[in-house]
């Protein structure tokens, strides 16, 4: 790798959150507010077909019904949903060719390191680049078309392979599943839509990077991905948004389809805004993740959530053929006051199906970090076999680290590991490492590098140098 | 090399050191005998830099600059080096990529350019050979599940790959067996030059008949009590250090 240490502590040097800046882009923001009427305009301004209008209504009755459930370990202020813009789009129409791209969201892509070009060919990368509530741009999609590979964004999707839409949306995550999911279904606004075909293995990482701009809107976005039988794909995704001082609210829906024989190796670098360093401000990222296996195939999910104010997020597998495979590696990190409630649930149904759980969280300054993971075992899911490894890392005596893991199993032919360690970075450690000429920033960086290895190798190349350099600026200042 | 003047240092507001003067040059062996809890390793640990100990009275100077002055990490970089008596484990840090992290940190505050991956291995060969340590354990996590034995040579294998200016070695003998010794010893005379010193903390005489120290001091109560050639050792072993207490003016 030709990135050495040195690049990154250059990088790194006064680096706090780098992606905080505004792009001064004009925007069509709707009122804020949200009823039924909402609902319909978001629709309409999507030119949506009624199936799809219908399944928006039929979500936003139900939401009407809930009340939003507090189970996780995370506290914040009641959320207003009368005082959020539910659609935000840059003005320019939709951009044809890469010149045509205004200008400042080039300089934003930029900004971000994304890149649309060729160059991006050679990493072998496509992107699809969401700008608040609308995909901007798609790259690589001729190359892709070559072999029946669809990745586009959710609202081209919707326009032209409505039957795949149709058929899969809302297979995972009904609507009616939790409080944020039925709220995403009546207004997500844009997001990520991906086919393989049969027998294809998709030869470039698939990328998506979400990002939150305008003030006082919500990001609503939703995933849909469909492995097609005995098909692979790697898909990424990350985010930023700009550093404010209000709470931003991101409720997305990931679904994901491994048909038969199929494999999906799913990464996330999660770097929404955290807030400031005293608690002020902040990305409330309330997430629904879920994948479906069918027989023998497997569904990987790999994350690295460093970014936003409060985090809730199970990235989850229904293994529902036999002989499939689910995983989840996890490295959450939290700073100052940031709260993280993250981990899986992997649902065995069929026979022979095998789960990993990896969990790796780090606690820093006042945060709060807890793991919360079920693995069930259901009466026909025989020699079912689950690994958890739950691990906790504490850099400091305010934060809190808690694990919270249910495990239920109906049928005893099931075998359960689950191991779980708590440690803290000791003062001997960092001066061990002093010791020999190592500064406590990097002997901090070597030992959480060191903690994480197993869930970072996990990560393609490119992302895995990108979450080593995310963990380094999230826990910069965090021991002293 | 290293030049200790009146040093007083306290832990918890408990004086442990009472007044240290030792002169180290270039090339030289010194030894550091004593009791238990007669504060070798705390002066060792002030040394370096651990930040627990408070320096009350005294100076410090190594290779003309103030040692006090400087924080653990830049000392280790200016070429102070500690082989620890209880070496800590990193755990998922491999030796070899701590020991490359050290290397660069130093290097890049002499303002060299980072160590090559072919020089470093050539490196890594040559010296694990010296103080035949296991080419397993150097891709092991740092000191992680080592026998006491093999943290103990870790800890040289380290210096020998920092190449300090001065090394105190705690204790380094203590735990090692017969061969162990040797192979120890025999490293450290091997790194030994004109240009580097050594201090070694010991409670026996058998390391010295390695490692032959050009001065034996003896440290009793936080002070350096009597001075004198190898031969003190010798009759340290002999007769105890009650013969000392009783000489001592205290
Ligand atoms: N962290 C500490 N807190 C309180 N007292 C300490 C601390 N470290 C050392 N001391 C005390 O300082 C004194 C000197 O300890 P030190 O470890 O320097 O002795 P030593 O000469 O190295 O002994 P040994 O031969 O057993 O290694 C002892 O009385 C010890 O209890
Ligand atoms: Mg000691």
């Amino acid at each position: 790798m030709a990135y050495s240490e040195d690049d990154l502590k250059k990088e790194l040097k006064d680096q706090e959150y780098k992606y905080g800046f505004t792009s001064n882009i004009e925007s069509e923001v709707i009122p804020k507010g949200l009823n039924e009427d909402v609902v319909r305009l978001i629709s309409s301004k999507k030119n949506e077909p009624q199936w799809l209008l219908d399944f928006r209504l039929k979500a936003f009755a139900h939401w009407k019904t809930m009340v939003e459930k507090r189970w996780a370990h995370v506290s914040y202020p009641e959320i207003d949903f009368q005082n959020i813009s539910y659609y935000s789009s840059p003005k320019a129409k939709k951009e044809v060719s890469w010149d045509e791209v205004d200008p400042e969201m080039k300089a934003t892509m930029d900004k971000l390191g994304i890149s649309m070009d060729e160059q991006k060919a050679l990493s072998g990368v496509a992107v699809d680049f969401v700008f608040d509530s609308v995909s901007v741009k798609t790259s690589f999609q001729d190359k892709l078309q070559e072999l029946g590979v669809i990745f586009c964004s959710f609202s081209e999707a919707v326009k032209n392979h409505p039957e795949l839409v149709k058929k899969y949306l809302g297979t995972v995550v009904p609507p009616t599943d939790n409080f944020y999911a039925a709220l995403n279904s009546a207004v997500f606004s844009d997001g990520s839509f991906c086919y393989i075909p049969k027998g294809v293995r998709c030869p470039m990482e698939l990328s998506t990077y979400f990002r939150i701009n305008e003030a006082n809107t919500g990001q609503f976005e939703r995933t849909l991905l469909i492995a097609d039988e005995g098909s692979y794909v790697s898909y990424l995704e990350g985010c930023t948004a700009p550093s404010r001082d209000e709470n931003q609210l991101h409720a997305a829906v990931v679904e994901l389809i491994s048909l038969d024989g199929a494999e999906i190796k799913y990464s996330t670098v999660q770097n929404w805004y955290p807030g400031d360093k005293d608690g002020k401000g902040g990305i409330y990222n309330f997430v629904t993740k879920r994948g479906i296996c069918h027989n023998h195939s497997k569904i990987s999910w790999t994350q690295v959530e460093t970014g936003s104010a409060v985090t809730w997020k199970y990235p989850s597998c229904i293994l529902k053929g036999d002989n499939s495979i689910g995983e989840f590696y996890s490295v959450a990190v939290t700073n100052h006051y940031q709260q993280a409630d993250t981990g899986t649930k992997m649902i065995h149904l069929g026979k022979n199906t095998k789960s990993t759980i990896i969990s790796k969280g780090i606690s820093a300054g006042f945060s709060n970090n807890s793991y919360r993971g079920l693995v069930q075992i259901h009466k026909n899911a025989t020699n079912a076999r689950n690994f958890t490894q739950c691990d906790s890392l504490l850099m400091s005596d305010q934060c809190g680290a808690h694990t919270f893991p249910y495990i239920e199993v109906k049928n005893s032919t099931a075998k359960i590991e689950h191991e779980a360690t708590t440690s803290k970075i000791g003062e001997d450690q960092l001066f061990y490492c002093n010791q020999r000429g190592i500064s406590t920033e990097k002997a901090i960086n070597l030992i959480v590098n060191g903690y994480c290895k197993d869930v970072l190798n996990k990560l393609p190349m490119e992302f895995a140098v990108e979450a080593q350099k995310l963990l380094e600026i999230s826990l910069e200042g965090s021991v002293g | 090399m290293i030049k200790i003047k009146n040093l007083h240092a306290n832990i918890d507001g408990k004086e442990i050191l009472k007044g240290i003067n030792l002169e180290v040059k270039a090339g030289e062996v010194h030894a550091i005998m004593g009791p238990n809890g007669s504060g070798k390793s705390t002066l060792s640990s002030v040394l370096a830099g651990r930040e627990e100990f408070e320096v009350t009275e005294g100076s410090v100077e190594f290779d003309g600059k103030d040692l006090l002055d400087l924080a653990p990490e830049d000392r280790a970089r200016e070429g102070l080096f500690l082989a620890f008596q209880y070496p800590i484990e990193i755990p998922g840090v491999s030796n070899i990529n701590f020991l490359k992290t050290a290397i660069n940190e130093k290097r890049a505050y002499l303002n060299q350019e980072p160590v090559s991956a072919k020089e470093f291995l050539g490196m890594v060969k040559e010296k694990s050979a010296l103080v035949e340590l296991d080419a397993k354990l150097a891709n092991r996590s740092v000191n992680e599940g080592f026998s006491g034995g093999e943290k103990k040579r870790n800890e040289i294998f380290q210096m020998a790959m920092l190449t300090p200016k001065l090394a105190i070695l705690d204790e380094t003998d203590s735990g090692l067996d017969i061969d162990a010794l040797r192979i120890v010893a025999n490293g450290v005379n091997k790194l030994k030059s004109p240009n580097n010193a050594t201090i070694v903390i010991t409670h026996y005489q058998r390391l010295l008949d390695y490692i032959i120290p050009d001065f034996v001091h003896v440290l009793y109560d936080g002070k350096i009590v009597k001075s004198g050639s190898k031969d003190l050792a010798l009759e340290l072993e002999e007769k105890g250090y009650d013969w000392i207490k009783n000489e001592s003016p205290l």
